[in-house]
């Protein structure tokens, strides 16, 4: 029997967990896919946003604004990269100036820093502002952050204090029982696992509203998925733009960003398209067609023979145009983090802390740990002396074996991610933690020596790496292989 | 594996023309060659044209009458550097035979080391030719 | 920081050849430097035959190509850093490196020769649309896992580019039991040699879709399906003309790319068709002591002409160190009509060897026509060409004494047979 038990392991998921790990509870962090940050976490603009844009007395402007006051000394804490870049946003018509305006005003009442610019003075920071921007509002609290990077940090602490990790566990049902909620969730493997909870924490993004139909037969919102497509182009020694570009934000949303990235990377994204499929990441030509056609409304000259990939991801976007974070109204137990869009990144520390303190709070007693343990970030080798280099190297080789040429990764920190908490098990696990296959040959040249290196370490074979999944057929008949 | 490698088999003895792009040069030129089945099932060519010089007529002959081709895979090695030694046939072997060659390779299992030119299995599938490393496989250094 | 006469980044064929090159013009300290743990770079996966028929009249494996090299740089007694990666250079030719044995390495190279290959076009690139499942590969990946790992990474494939490192893997997943499902091709024509297309292709019966491109790729995890559809003239994909195939794996043949990454950070310039260093006929690039050869110049075709350049680099960068070579060459050498590049782009009027051979590549198949070249806008040499391919690198051969005195241009161009007036100009 948990106390806890947090279905979906994203941003939300993610900070619950560790925020509860701190005190005496038994909590366990599901998600149906085999690692951390799968869905929304993994494909969004990356932005820690200053909380100017949502409408006043909406839940994501409280969650925004807190959010972003709170993310720098998490960052520093969990020891994850946090980049105070700034933001502009451009105005190209008279009708946006007068929405920056309303922006400017907000952003002054809700003590944003802020002020507005004018096209030249603007020009002198981004040069590559279009020719039609006239005005913008600077928003130097603005940062960058690596989202999985933080959720993947977040569960390493959250496991190193007792919660447990429930991967490839899918959620099929959820019954209501008289201390709590009988959970039945499919494994990977194919097999049932009943699981007992006081509390049920629905955090599963663009599911949250199956995951509540499942306790309740009435279900008082629905999520639809927001397809936003991205282009992401190669590093450059002096990137495009230095902080996050935004056009003026409309009734569809914040518009297509130039964002750079923690890397050196520059984002370009994203559409905005609400679908059906809640598992349809699929890029499509129109969707970024209208991402190339709307960035040229606010950044020129974008490099878009340097594309080294796109991607789509869909954020949860909810009935009723807010987050919903509460306590389900006929589920008593049953605690919401739904509907979680943007800016909900910024707003996650901010949603798992009021769902943490004031509401499981409300309902349970919460007694810190006497002992918690931090996480130890990996090792920062890229910002390590050539000197401190060859020490490391020295007592470790596999430091100075070179495997991904693009972005300078070696064996050692590819080791690293494999045997961290919560480390990494699949190709796609490694990337997300040290970044190999990440550049511009996209994996061409690492990947079978990343493949090879996790085949040794966590001694499965490349046809269990790579078929594990799905319904791929998997043996030859009358064929013999050896590949260890 | 049923995999076809022969080209469609003719049934009647009626003379046919057969058209195939000459591989010998980058040239790539149009052949077309009148052929007619034996009486044992085999292709007889009758005459060739298009060719620009004598390696398409000579080309298009084999090609028709008895294909060959070399081979090449890998088999299992233990103790290399690779798990796989890569390997070749000696000779080119007829193409319908390609498929049995493959799975005599697949079934050899050998340890290094190895030098190239090495004769890994010999008059593979009775074909008068051998399947030899197609490199020199060294012992792998044991881990330190 | 240590000193060195002549470091050569990368040991596959191009920096072999350079390497045993130099050697034998007498240069003592050479060190090459490679990221694998062996020498022969991309060769030694390319297992299937057809090496060497220029170089040694036989056609060789990969491998086979690979070892009569390494043997010679054993045998000369050249040195050798293996999984040794070169992570910087600059304009001075100062080199670092890391690798497990040294860890990181400041070098200060006298001359240094580049022979890093190229690398494959990856999925973003061309912007394929779909999900990101597993399942893509670029052919040269599948090809070191089924041929160095014995990795069968997929079993019902599809193959997008009719490049021949695609046709190759599409007889060799083939033969290693998986079902190759067809080749589509973008253009109107092959990019692959004809006899590729022949002996592995036609031999198992996989299609090859002309003028098609995937237009859509399904799956969560794996890949489960792709779309294929016709294309217009202007390459788009033609509405209702979709195709789907039940496939768990798509792989790219989608072109090469000079690996050039240090060559700009050192300054270089690049050519904007090749993508590799602007050469003179040294294959001197513009930062003075840096010679280009093989894949990281331009794209080959034949390993044989890869050998031979990184001879030339080798030569060039043992005069270099002996005797010096003149800088600033001062003529250019421009791709005119039909062309899409000449190599190398620059010559020195003042230094012409007896015989300077050109390199080109058309832009397009074109049949029975003349490859010309003018000097200083004047025709001065054509010679009948009755195929030239974009797949095939075709080469054409000056003698001193006709481009003797060129002041502003050499220029080659492709011209119908039917302007071939003066009979003299033909070959």
């Amino acid at each position: 029997m948990y106390d806890i038990l947090i279905i979906g392991a994203g941003i939300c998921g993610t900070f619950i967990a560790r925020d509860l790990s701190r005190y005496e509870l038994k909590v366990a962090l599901l998600d149906r896919e085999d690692d951390i940050a799968c869905g929304a976490t993994m494909a969004n603009s990356a932005i820690v946003h200053s909380g100017h844009d949502p409408e006043p007395g909406t839940l994501k402007a409280r969650f925004n604004l807190e959010g972003s006051r709170m993310y720098e000394e998490i960052c520093r804490q969990l020891g994850t990269v946090f980049r105070r870049c700034g933001a502009f946003v451009a105005s190209a018509s008279d009708e946006e100036d007068a929405v920056l305006d309303q922006l400017f005003a907000r952003a002054q009442k809700r003590a944003i820093p802020s002020r507005i610019l004018s096209r030249s003075e603007a020009l002198q920071d981004e040069p590559h502002l279009a020719d039609g921007v006239r005005r913008v509002l600077d928003l130097p609290t603005t940062a960058i952050i690596t989202p999985w990077e933080i959720a993947i940090a977040l569960a390493e602490e959250a496991v190193l204090n007792q919660t447990e990790l429930l991967l490839s566990h899918t959620v099929t049902a959820i019954q209501k029982e008289q201390n709590g909620f009988l959970v039945t969730a499919q494994t990977g493997d194919g097999r049932q696992r009943m699981l007992r909870s006081r509390f049920v924490v629905d955090a599963a993004g663009v599911y949250a509203d199956r995951i509540y139909a499942m306790a309740a037969s009435d279900v008082p919102f629905a999520i639809t998925p927001k397809r936003g497509e991205y282009y992401v182009i190669d590093r450059e020694e002096h990137p495009l733009v230095s902080r996050v570009i935004y056009p003026v934000p409309s009734a569809k949303g914040k518009g297509v960003l130039a964002v750079p990235t923690i890397h050196g990377n520059l984002l370009i994204g994203p559409s905005s398209d609400p679908i059906e499929d809640k598992e349809d990441v699929g890029t499509t030509p129109w969707g970024l067609d209208y991402v190339q056609q709307q960035i040229s409304k606010t950044v020129r000259d974008i490099p878009f023979h340097k594309v080294i990939r796109s991607f789509a991801g869909l954020r949860p976007s909810g009935s009723t145009h807010d987050f919903i974070v509460e306590e389900a109204r006929d589920v008593p137990g049953l605690f919401l983090a739904a509907a979680i869009e943007s800016p909900g990144l910024t707003a996650a520390p901010a949603i798992s802390h009021y769902i943490t303190e004031e509401l499981i709070g409300s309902r349970i007693d919460l007694r810190p740990k006497k002992e918690y343990t931090k996480r130890q970030p990996p090792t920062p080798f890229h910002q390590l002396s050539p000197a401190q280099k060859n020490e490391w190297i020295r007592k470790n080789p596999v430091y100075g074996h070179m495997v991904c040429r693009c972005e300078h990764i070696t064996e050692g920190e590819i080791l690293e991610a494999i045997h961290r908490p919560v480390g990494a098990r699949t190709i796609k696990g490694v990337k997300k933690r040290c970044r190999p296959g990440m550049g511009r040959c996209q994996g061409g040249f690492c990947e079978p020596l990343v493949a090879e290196i996790l085949c040794r370490e966590t001694d499965v074979t490349m046809e269990e790496l790579f078929y594990m999944q799905d319904n791929v057929q998997k043996d030859i008949p009358g064929e013999r292989r050896d590949n260890r | 594996m049923d995999a076809k490698i022969t080209d469609q088999i003719n049934t009647d003895n009626a003379a046919k023309t057969r058209e195939l792009i000459c591989i010998v040069c980058p040239m790539g030129c149009h052949l077309s060659a009148q052929t007619e089945n034996t009486a044992d099932g085999t292709c007889r060519v009758l005459s060739v044209s298009g060719n620009t010089c004598p390696r398409g007529e000579r080309y298009a002959r084999e090609e028709l009458t008895a294909p060959t081709r070399m081979v090449t895979g890998t088999v299992t090695i233990d103790g290399g550097i690779y798990p796989r030694l890569p390997v070749i046939t000696s000779a080119p072997i007829p193409r319908e035979r390609i498929f049995d060659v493959m799975e005599e390779i697949h079934q050899a299992h050998v340890c290094a080391p190895v030098q190239i030119h090495d004769i890994i299995i010999q008059n593979v599938c009775g074909l008068d030719a051998d399947i030899v490393a197609s490199r020199t496989m060294p012992l792998k250094e044991p881990a330190q | 920081m240590k000193k060195r006469d002549l470091v050569i980044i990368g040991g596959g064929s191009a920096g072999m050849a350079a390497a045993i090159a130099a050697r034998k013009k007498g240069i003592q300290d050479i060190l090459i430097l490679e990221r694998g743990s062996e020498t022969g770079g991309i060769l030694l996966q390319c297992i299937h035959n057809g090496f060497g028929l220029h170089t040694f009249g036989e056609e060789l494996s990969g491998p086979s190509y690979a070892e009569r090299f390494s043997d010679q740089i054993r045998d000369l007694g050249i040195e050798v850093e293996t999984d040794a990666l070169v992570l910087h250079m600059d304009s001075e030719r100062k080199i670092i490196y890391t690798s497990p044995r040294s860890g990181f390495v400041t070098l200060d190279a006298r001359c240094v020769v580049l022979a890093m290959g190229c690398r494959e076009r990856p999925r973003g690139a061309i912007g394929i649309p779909g999900t990101r499942p597993a399942g893509i590969w670029t052919a040269g990946a599948a090809q070191r896992y089924v041929n160095l790992d014995g990795f069968l990474p997929g079993r019902r494939v599809f193959i997008l580019g009719s490049g021949d490192i695609g046709l190759i893997m599409a007889r060799r997943m083939t033969l290693e039991g998986a079902q190759v499902l067809g080749v589509a091709e973008l253009m109107p024509y092959s990019n692959g040699l004809s006899r590729n297309l022949k002996q592995c292709l036609e031999d198992f019966h996989i299609p090859l879709y002309l003028s098609h491109t995937v237009t859509d790729i399904r799956g969560h995890h794996r890949v489960s399906s792709i779309t294929i559809s016709e294309v217009d003239d202007n390459r788009r994909p033609i509405a209702g003309t979709e195709k789907a195939f039940d496939v768990d794996t798509l792989l790219l043949s989608v072109g090469l790319l000079p690996e050039n990454t240090l060559s700009e950070e050192a300054g270089i310039e690049l050519h904007p068709r090749t993508r590799g260093p602007v050469v003179d006929q040294f294959l001197q690039t513009t930062v003075p002591g840096v010679f280009a050869c093989g894949n990281v110049l331009h794209v080959h075709d034949l390993v044989d002409f890869v050998t031979a350049e990184g001879y030339m680099a080798g030569e060039s960068a043992a005069h270099y160190l002996t005797a010096g070579l003149p800088q600033r060459a001062s003529v250019p050498v421009t791709a005119g009509e039909g062309l899409s590049y000449v190599l190398p782009q620059r010559i020195h009027p003042d230094a012409l060897p007896d015989t300077l051979t050109l390199s080109c590549r058309v832009l397009a198949p074109q049949r029975n026509v003349l490859l010309a070249v003018e000097k200083d806008g004047k025709l001065i040499k054509s010679v009948r060409r009755p195929v030239m391919l974009p797949a095939e690198m075709e080469k054409i051969t000056l003698k001193k004494t006709e481009i003797e005195g060129v002041r502003e241009s050499l220029r080659l161009r492709i011209l119908p047979q039917s302007v071939c007036a003066s009979p003299d100009t033909a070959k």
